[in-house]
């Protein structure tokens, strides 16, 4: 279970970025966060694994408090957390099976991956996440000779090899065409039903109403709607992206 | 009408452009001294051609001379009888005259035969001399003379008017024979050995500038550095046991190399200091272990294992030194042709000797500050700001002391202010004041930017010696450790360290966040994140720039012997020094001949890597 308790990040003393924002993530929820863009979706994200460094607040991961964890347990919790990105963050001139094999990071013993030596079982986890994902077969080929939406799928097994309990996805369909984000969206949803909490942000709302359980919207930082996504009708739907919002699709 | 005036004055811009350009270029090429009258001069000219004709002619191959002298008596002053002539030889050449007996300065005709066809043959007029190492050979003729087809020739020449002797003084004919196959000539053996020495001098500068220049360019990247702060309170407590830390790692380590010198009998320790760095550790760590289970026992069992294994290396890495460099010195002696592997183990070895005292200070340097940090990262938090804000107040009066003390002690040693107790504690109270001023005025939980400070040094310095040619900076080098390819690969190598450092530090700054983001994420440390995340975005462009300054630097080490620096600019200058032209010739075509082929060479390894 995630707790968010008042969280607030201001930058340089004078963006305010998160607003006192507080709610309650039960383990094995889909949760999309919506909200125009800078309206603290990514900050809210990156605060819950201290990629940023919240102002005050507390971020609490199944009772451990992460706000207040010193650098080694911090990077213990981070373990249980994956993460992916808008813009799939791979190291583009390493092969696809370094980048899946770094997820793994967090648990290797830090002398072996120095010289990038893992052992035979993470290796063999490495490959068995990517033929989760479809892409076995472009385990050996460099990342950045991959597709959109594979590099995205790499992300993906990569975030798999840490075992997380819960999967934070910032815009990861952003970038992609309709066909392909609705396969992302289906591994999310297959992660979901494994039981790792996915909390995602969101640009279009026939992909939260399609795959989220539940909708937290921030505007300005402030949260200003938690609920269903059939809750969200036209009214709702300008109260959170403002006045001259208008749906697509 | 709108249209006209604006052109109007556009072309009177342009006008006015073009005249400003004028005068610029007027004026610089007078600045510059360019003249096109003084090289036309005869005298000018004439030195060109010169000049040019013995570049063309590169003295590239020599043969064995064998000097044939051929000889015939000859009496001058004639006083009657002449001298007897020896029968000529068959098949030998030989020299006959119009006359045995002449006057001074009376024309006679000499008549050659049995030379070789087309052979230049000298003349020589040879006095009477008492021995024949007095002998002197007098030109006789200004030109050589050249036999005809059938190997024989006939010159007239004029007999000196001022040899005169009643003794028999000779007439000879020599000819310049070559004896056996060409050979290379001196200057191409000379340029050949230079040459190695000046592609290995560009080896070993840019092995030595890569090497250095790879972790500094970590330290001078603005955006790693930035996130690199540390609290006041630590920081000054950094400040006073950094240099501690260091003074007693140098201490311990010169201790530990005597002990191992002793081991292997070159001199050091007595035996009873060994026998107390070796047995006090094993006996804390048998206290340790017979005290518990605890946690704070197990680090310190931890630590104790590790000092011992420290301890154990040390000795034996030194004693290890010891040994390499007596060995280097017999390897040196008795292999030969094959010295060259003694003297890498003799300079190897000493390397470690000479280096363990200093490592031992780096070691100290950073190695007694996760202590401190450990003891204070508990109890600052309980705290209070107040009396956090003494805490770094009292810091800070020391540490300000030790560092403005050490740093002013530095500077005497260059400059020799005067007396060293006044040089430095008038200093240590300004620092003193100074870091207590900023503890003061400082919030104790803030971070200070020491990355920053780190970044703008090292900035700071590496531009100014970007600045220095190596050229420049060889005759500083020259002057330390003798003329010679040792300067030239100190001062080669000091540039490219500074030159490399911005080249790989910008690339370091120019690499995208977002993998580091994600590796973060997935809970790796610091190292990790930088070994998968950092190092393969900046591999490809950091072999790239060493490629690049590898280039610059075949080149900059043909000319750096200009300077003092070896290699083959040192027989090249000497030689233009000494007109010797044809030689130059032949070191600049080897010049060329390396540069373009390793050019070819390293354009073919960077196709290979990227």
């Amino acid at each position: 279970m995630l707790e968010i308790k008042h969280l607030t990040k201001i930058y340089d003393n004078t963006v305010l970025a998160l607003d006192d924002v507080s709610f309650t993530v039960p383990q094995g929820q889909f949760l999309a966060v919506v909200g125009l863009s800078g309206s603290g979706k990514s900050t809210l994200l990156r605060c819950i694994n201290r990629l940023i460094e919240p102002t005050s607040g507390q971020v609490i991961l199944d009772g451990v408090d992460v706000t207040a964890a010193q650098p080694d347990e911090l990077r213990r919790i981070r373990r249980r957390i994956g993460m992916i990105f808008q813009h799939f963050n791979l190291v583009l001139r390493s092969p696809v099976i370094t980048n899946v094999l770094a997820g793994r990071l967090g648990y290797t013993n830090p002398m072996w991956s120095l010289i990038n030596r893992f052992s035979k079982n993470d290796i063999e986890m490495a490959l068995k996440q990517l033929e989760r994902v479809g892409i076995k077969d472009k385990a050996y080929v460099r990342a950045d000779e991959l597709s959109g939406g594979q590099q995205q799928r790499v992300g993906i097994a990569r975030a798999l090899m840490q075992e997380p309990s819960i999967m934070l996805a910032d815009e990861p369909v952003a970038s992609l065409d309709p066909v392909l984000a609705h396969s992302i969206m289906q591994y999310l949803e297959q992660l979901r039903d494994e039981g790792i909490t996915v909390i995602c942000s969101l640009h279009f709302l026939d992909l939260v109403q399609r795959y989220a359980d539940r909708v937290v919207a921030l505007k300005g930082g402030e949260l200003v709607f938690d609920g269903s996504p059939q809750e969200i009708d036209d009214a709702r739907f300008k109260e959170i992206y403002g006045e001259e919002a208008q749906r697509i699709g | 009408m709108k249209k006209s005036s604006p052109s109007i004055i556009r072309t009177l811009g342009k006008i006015a452009l073009i005249i400003a350009i004028i005068i610029v270029y007027a004026f610089g090429l007078q600045v510059t001294k360019v003249d096109l009258e003084k090289p036309q001069e005869a005298k000018r000219q004439e030195q060109l051609t010169n000049i040019l004709r013995g570049l063309a002619h590169p003295d590239l191959i020599s043969y064995e001379i064998d000097r044939l002298t051929v000889d015939t008596p000859i009496i001058v002053p004639c006083t009657g009888t002449p001298p007897p002539v020896p029968a000529p030889e068959p098949g030998q050449p030989a020299i006959s005259l119009s006359s045995n007996c002449a006057q001074p300065g009376e024309k006679i005709t000499v008549t050659g035969t049995g030379f070789e066809p087309g052979e230049d043959v000298f003349i020589f007029f040879v006095p009477f001399a008492p021995t024949v190492k007095d002998e002197v050979e007098l030109k006789l003729a200004s030109h050589a003379v050249t036999t005809d087809v059938d190997g024989n020739f006939t010159e007239e020449v004029t007999l000196k008017s001022d040899r005169v002797s009643e003794n028999v003084q000779t007439v000879r004919a020599v000819v310049n024979r070559r004896v056996g196959g060409p050979k290379p000539s001196t200057a191409l053996k000379e340029t050949w050995e230079k040459i190695i020495e000046t592609v290995f001098l560009a080896f070993i500068a840019t092995t030595f500038g890569v090497l250095l220049a790879v972790p500094l360019s970590f330290l001078a990247a603005r955006n790693l550095m930035l996130q690199v702060t540390s609290n006041i309170i630590k920081f000054m407590a950094s400040m006073i046991i950094m240099p501690i830390g260091a003074y007693l790692g140098y201490l311990v380590f010169v201790k530990l190399s005597a002990i191992g010198a002793q081991l292997v009998g070159a001199g050091g320790a007595p035996p009873k200091e060994a026998v107390l760095w070796t047995v006090l550790p094993l006996v804390g760590l048998a206290v340790a272990q017979s005290a518990g289970n605890r946690t704070f026992f197990k680090t310190v069992q931890r630590w104790l294992i590790a000092v011992i294994v420290a301890v154990v290396a040390v000795i034996l890495l030194s004693a290890a030194g010891q040994l390499g460099r007596q060995a280097g010195l017999t390897l040196k002696q008795s292999l030969g042709g094959w010295s060259f592997f003694g003297n890498f183990l003799l300079i190897f070895s000493d390397a470690i000797v000479l280096g363990l005292p200093a490592f031992g200070g780096l070691i100290g340097l950073f190695s007694l500050n996760p202590l401190s940090n450990r003891l204070l990262e508990p109890a600052l938090p309980k705290l209070s700001p107040f009396v956090k804000r003494i805490i770094a107040v009292v810091l800070g009066i020391f540490a300000g002391a030790i560092l403005f003390g050490i740093i002013t002690a530095t500077l005497n040693w260059f400059y020799e202010f005067g007396d060293l107790s006044q040089v430095v504690i008038v200093p240590s109270l300004i620092g003193a004041v100074l870091f207590a001023a900023l503890a003061v005025f400082s919030d104790p939980d803030r971070e200070i930017p020491t990355g920053m400070f780190v970044y703008y040094t090292l900035r700071t310095i590496m531009n100014t010696f970007r600045s220095i040619e190596p050229l420049v900076m060889v005759v500083a080098f020259a002057v330390w450790v003798g003329i010679g390819p040792f300067a030239g690969v100190m001062a080669l190598g000091l540039h490219t360290i500074v030159a490399l450092g911005k080249l790989y530090s910008e690339q370091v700054e120019n690499i995208s966040t977002g993998p580091i983001e994600a590796i973060t994420a997935t809970g790796a440390n610091r190292l990790q994140t930088i070994i998968y995340a950092v190092i393969p975005q900046i591999v490809p462009p950091y072999i790239a720039f060493t490629l690049y300054r590898w280039d610059i630097n075949v080149r900059m080490s043909t000319i750096i012997g200009f300077g003092g620096g070896g290699g083959i600019g040192f027989l090249l200058s000497q030689n233009i020094n000494l007109l010797k032209y044809r030689q130059a010739s032949v070191n600049m075509i080897a010049i060329a001949v390396v540069v373009a082929s390793l050019d070819y060479l390293s354009a073919k390894v960077r196709e290979k890597i990227t």
